[in-house]
């Protein structure tokens, strides 16, 4: 299997200085992720789910440990790569999916779709052609391409939020509770999404609260409890 | 204590622009203390700073309208070379007026507010050598339109418009010339919310269809947060903190910057 990503005893915690107090979120966590992998992460709330998925993107600093990313450029630790070449990797090779939708004024859902590929060098009409089948796939109705999500229900901004951070492949794949608040239809196309993504070989670290959609995507659970038995086989486990 | 970053492995463009090591007092005071910046081709660099945080100053001296009393400031572009504090007056200004677009706070910084709007474009196109009546007119046109300027009032002067409107004015009058850098010092400030947003999403568009590099100074936690790809944090002169737009406002370490975090509603 190649290998996509390997976290290495990776601690952060944060440091609130008008409290003087230092919170722990997680401390020396270790695994490793392959291409075409899907890890669910495990824990009650507290326990650092979502703060790894951040400290791996990078918008959380770590306090130590090493991130070895297997870039396309090679190697690199994302818990020190340079501020730019992060960014270069977030609109290149690693993506986050969250729930919220970032809508801007008078930027149409078809045109915020569109985007990442538009980063990625696209020609306006090929990504806008592009982006209209991924709506389409997450059942928005094609009225609304050219409309302005800002003023969507949460649940349709949410369908245009995925669709838009869905739409290149990457090579490492974030996933923060992609789920909440879909109906069952778009689950059903996200799942389908995810499956494919996963085929093509993008790895995939997510955090969902109610996992039964995905349950047949899941190879591994990585449980952040403190002192819980670092890695369980998807086999093993009842979730 | 956090990491220290590496050296970028990944990108290997050089940076656009380069400020190293500046220091600029007023008398006693110490306006801008050994600060560097720099900011990639296509980057949005925030700075933000309370009043007084020497943000402003910065802006000015990547204008060339203030020369500190160290440092250097390079731009790596065609036939621009050597530390550009060191220009000559003329060359300075020949320099601004084709390489690099302002927008200031106040529109009486940057506009002639009696002469009518496109004039006020056109202008910085005659100070780059253009003579041709119909070329400037076009020229101005479509900058105004760029920057989404309503057309039918190309001839009304600055001082009869709206704030907003204003701001217009001056984003096209900077962007006339298709300059490799735009500075922007508070360009949003004592703007209606709405005509902010508005702006704003004018200056996102044209970055993203233009790839314009951006220095954007702003008190305003919100404007940055919208615009910037990185974010510098400045106070009392120095720079505190640097890093990634998200991870400034999400995970913010310095002290300082923890409490303009969350002083934001």
């Amino acid at each position: 299997m190649t290998q996509v990503l390997e976290i290495d005893r990776l601690t952060k915690g944060f440091s609130l200085h008008h409290l003087e107090k230092d919170i722990p979120a997680f401390k020396e966590i270790s695994f490793d992720v392959a291409a075409g992998e899907f890890v669910l992460l495990k824990g009650a709330n507290g326990a650092g789910k979502s703060t790894l998925l951040r400290t791996l993107y990078r918008s959380y600093l770590p306090l130590s440990g090493e991130i070895r990313f297997h870039s396309s450029h090679g190697l690199i630790d994302l818990a020190r790569a340079a501020d730019v070449d992060v960014a270069h990797l977030r609109r290149t090779e690693i993506g986050f999916v969250t729930q919220f939708l970032t809508a801007r004024p008078r930027v149409s859902a078809e045109a915020i779709v569109a985007e990442p590929l538009r980063l990625a060098g696209w020609e306006p009409e090929a990504a806008l052609e592009a982006a209209r089948k991924a709506l389409a796939t997450f059942g928005v109705k094609p009225d609304l391409w050219a409309a302005y999500p800002t003023t969507f229900s949460g649940g349709e901004q949410q369908k245009v939020n995925l669709a838009r951070a869905l739409i290149l492949p990457q090579k490492l794949l974030m996933l923060d509770e992609p789920t909440a608040s879909l109906d069952a239809n778009a689950r059903g196309a996200l799942v389908a999404r995810l499956k494919e993504l996963k085929d093509q070989g993008t790895a995939m670290i997510g955090v969902f609260h109610h996992p039964d959609d995905v349950m047949h995507l899941i190879d591994r659970v990585v449980d952040l409890t403190p002192d819980a038995a670092p890695q369980e086989e998807r086999d093993d486990v009842a979730l | 204590m956090t990491l220290t970053l590496d050296a970028p492995r990944i990108v290997e463009t050089r940076p656009l622009l380069e400020v190293h090591g500046v220091s600029k007092s007023y008398g006693p005071v110490q306006a801008v203390r050994n600060v560097s910046a720099h900011a990639y081709p296509g980057e949005v660099l925030g700075i933000v700073g309370e009043s007084g945080s020497g943000k402003s100053t910065l802006l000015r001296m990547m204008n060339l309208e203030e020369i500190p009393e160290t440092g250097s400031y390079t731009l790596d572009l065609p036939d621009v070379s050597g530390n550009l504090f060191e220009l000559d007056r003329f060359a300075r200004r020949m320099l601004c007026a084709t390489k690099i677009g302002i927008v200031y706070q106040n529109p009486h910084l940057g506009l002639l507010m009696k002469h009518s709007s496109s004039g006020n474009v056109a202008e910085r196109l005659l100070v780059a050598g253009e003579r041709s009546f119909a070329t400037l007119r076009q020229a101005a046109t479509e900058a105004l339109d760029a920057s989404e300027f309503p057309l039918d009032r190309l001839d009304a002067p600055p001082i009869e418009l709206s704030g907003g409107m204003q701001q217009r004015v001056q984003l096209a009058k900077a962007i006339a010339l298709e300059p490799a850098l735009l500075l922007l010092d508070e360009p949003t400030t004592g703007l209606d919310v709405s005509v902010q947003a508005l702006v704003l999403d004018t200056l996102k568009r044209l970055q993203q269809d233009r790839q314009i590099t951006m220095v954007i100074v702003s008190h305003d936690l919100g404007v940055i947060r919208t615009l910037a790809d990185r974010v510098m944090v400045m106070r009392r002169g120095e720079v505190v903190e640097t890093g990634l737009a998200d991870q400034i406002f999400q995970d913010p370490q310095h002290p300082y910057t923890q409490q303009l975090v969350h002083a934001k509603l």
